[in-house]
């Protein structure tokens, strides 16, 4: 990925940060995005992210769940290993629905929580760039993009005309990398403050 | 911003209420003339039976609700408050009328809806006497439907006290809060010994009064209380179109759906653990009463149809259709399903108590559909009289504003 120029900009309440979300779109600045330390009802509207595709993922692992599961059953029950289970017949459908139904919700959530890791590029040892540590404690963080054709000082000061404090420019690598918060550094560079455990 | 704060009944929306009461009222004479005298009056009974409890558990389950989030300290709900309020006045002439009914299957001989009336010597029934005897029945069913209108009317009560007397401060806010929690507590408590349990048994588990089964009263509480979420939701779209309920947006409107999903979902759940239990075990007294329901290799059953039918717009049709964020956020999706599931809820009591005493053929006509008709128009006529009564938005209720702000 590529190293670029982005204008941070922190709020300490949600509420100034939905206004302030608004006159960013409104004015055309590019909106990176926004780190808040719980999630919040809304701001992806407000953001206009569109609508996470992970339902239609988790609907189809369901999908997957019940089919498999099913015709594993119907197969082993009635083909590979039939046994006469207190009289029942061969394709015991109600006995399998329990069945069916764990395989098809254990397929839909594990499959849901590994997808929203891949979508959120988390995984161990991958690391991504923190624009301020204290987006995971009390501060909300609101990044926008500088390409080249904008003005940085303009763009500063448009950042704190709409309630920011602490506007600081960061560059930043937008990818991920691999590796270990204790041995890198990387993190760290260009931040005035430091925060103690 | 000016809000609309009294209803105020169309013409079009009386006509309507007023021509289904009539062709109900028509129904039930005619149905009367026709299978209501002579010396099979069952076929009459059972459909009054089947629309009056049916009804009346429905409008019920919307005082349900208003408790069962007064307990919670639920918040959310609070901007169509006044709607499900409207609904379970409902409950008072759909009691009378249920009361009336029920009373009549025990008091007049020779219906034969009850047989645990004249056990004739039947050992089981002896047995089960005296739980199932006229006396204990009368009591019950006037104690429940009394209790439910005297409660509900108390819940109604302190959220009217609020239009004409507005809370001075915080600590009235609690103490007022408390207050609710403690009478919406007692309703509960009432409904889990008569809805939850003891009503379904007396009323529609005894037809079949050698059965039994556990689930019955559940099974019969998530029916009901899916309708009454579908209710709720048709009276809350219906006022938004009229432009009424300003702070109701399709946030409201979607967790109304998510809670017609969800207990879709969970009727599916009782219906099939009813059935795979009974499948299971296969003891020949409790699969009796699968024999009308469901077609097997060995024997074919009338209301297997049905049966089936019913399972598709029950448990498939919301399932797959509810399903999607966008479509419990639409109000015509949500519409649609809404009297889809109050129609699929209303065969499935048709299957309770038909396929018990008419195991032979489905007899399922205009008749059946009439008197439907009739309650539907019963319940538009209360519901829009009780809307009209009190200001549509409860303004001055502590939560109001997290209701007003609500987000999913």
């Amino acid at each position: 990925m590529a190293v670029k120029k982005f204008v941070v900009g922190c709020f300490d309440d949600e509420g100034p940060l939905f206004d302030a979300v608004k006159k960013v779109r409104k004015s055309g600045y590019k909106l990176h995005d926004v780190y808040t330390p719980f999630p919040i009802h809304g701001l992806d509207t407000a953001m206009g992210l569109r609508d996470t595709s992970i339902h239609t993922a988790g609907f189809l692992y369901g999908i997957f769940g019940t089919t498999s599961m099913l015709s594993f059953m119907t197969w082993v029950f009635t083909k590979d290993f039939p046994l006469n289970v207190g009289g029942k017949p061969h394709f015991a459908l109600p006995a399998w629905i329990p069945i069916t139904f764990e395989f098809t919700v254990l397929c839909a959530c594990v499959g849901m929580v590994i997808t929203f890791c891949y979508l959120c590029q988390l995984a161990p040892f991958v690391k991504k760039h923190h624009f301020n540590l204290r987006s995971t404690d009390d501060q909300f963080t609101m990044v926008i993009e500088c390409p080249e054709k904008t003005n940085e000082a303009e763009l500063s000061s448009f950042l704190t005309s709409v309630g920011a404090f602490g506007v600081n420019v960061q560059h930043a690598e937008t990818g991920w990398w691999l590796g270990r918060y204790d041995k890198d550094q990387k993190l760290f560079e260009g931040q005035s403050e430091t925060v103690s455990a | 911003m000016a809000i609309k704060e009294f209803f105020a009944i169309p013409a079009r929306y009386r006509t309507w209420s007023l021509a289904l009461m009539g062709v109900g009222i028509l129904s039930v004479i005619i149905g009367f003339v026709l299978y209501g005298t002579g010396h099979h009056p069952a076929r009459f009974w059972a459909t009054m039976l089947q629309n009056s409890v049916f009804f009346l558990l429905v409008t019920n389950a919307a005082m349900f609700f208003i408790c069962a989030t007064t307990l919670a300290w639920g918040g959310w709900q609070l901007s169509f408050r006044r709607v499900t309020e409207a609904i379970s006045v409902a409950v008072i002439p759909l009691g009378i009328i249920a009361g009336i009914v029920l009373l009549c299957l025990v008091l007049i001989p020779d219906i034969h809806i009850f047989h645990w009336l004249e056990p004739h010597g039947d050992k089981i029934l002896e047995g089960k006497s005296a739980f199932l005897n006229r006396g204990f029945f009368i009591t019950w069913t006037i104690l429940s439907i009394g209790l439910w209108i005297v409660l509900g009317y108390k819940m109604r009560q302190l959220s009217r006290e609020l239009d004409t007397t507005p809370l001075p401060d915080a600590e009235a806010g609690r103490k007022y809060i408390f207050k609710n929690t403690v009478w919406a507590a007692v309703f509960i408590v009432w409904f889990a010994l008569t809805v939850m349990s003891v009503t379904p048994w007396f009323w529609l588990m005894s037809i079949d009064a050698h059965w039994y089964s556990t689930m019955y009263s559940w099974y019969t509480f998530a029916s009901t209380f899916v309708s009454g979420m579908a209710l709720i939701t048709i009276f809350v779209v219906f006022l938004k179109n009229q432009s009424y309920l300003e702070y109701t947006n399709e946030e409201h409107i979607h967790d109304l759906g998510k809670f017609m999903f969800a207990f879709s979902i969970f009727w599916t759940y009782l219906w099939f653990s009813q059935y795979m239990l009974i499948w299971y075990a296969n003891v020949p007294e409790e699969t009796v009463y699968f024999n009308s329901r469901i077609t097997s290799h060995s024997h074919s059953g009338a209301y297997s149809g049905l049966y089936w039918f019913m399972f598709i717009i029950n448990f498939l049709a919301p399932l797959l259709i509810l399903m999607r964020r966008g479509s419990k956020r639409n109000y015509t999706t949500v519409t649609f399903m809404a009297i889809l599931i109050i129609f699929g809820h209303w065969l499935d009591f048709y299957q309770m108590i038909h396929a018990s005493l008419f195991p032979e053929k489905v007899s399922l006509n205009v008749f059946d559909f009439g008197v439907a008709a009739g309650f539907v128009g019963l319940i538009m006529f209360a519901v829009g009289r009780a809307l009209t009564k009190a200001p549509l938005v409860a303004q001055n209720h502590p939560f109001i504003k997290e209701s007003i702000i609500h987000h999913t």
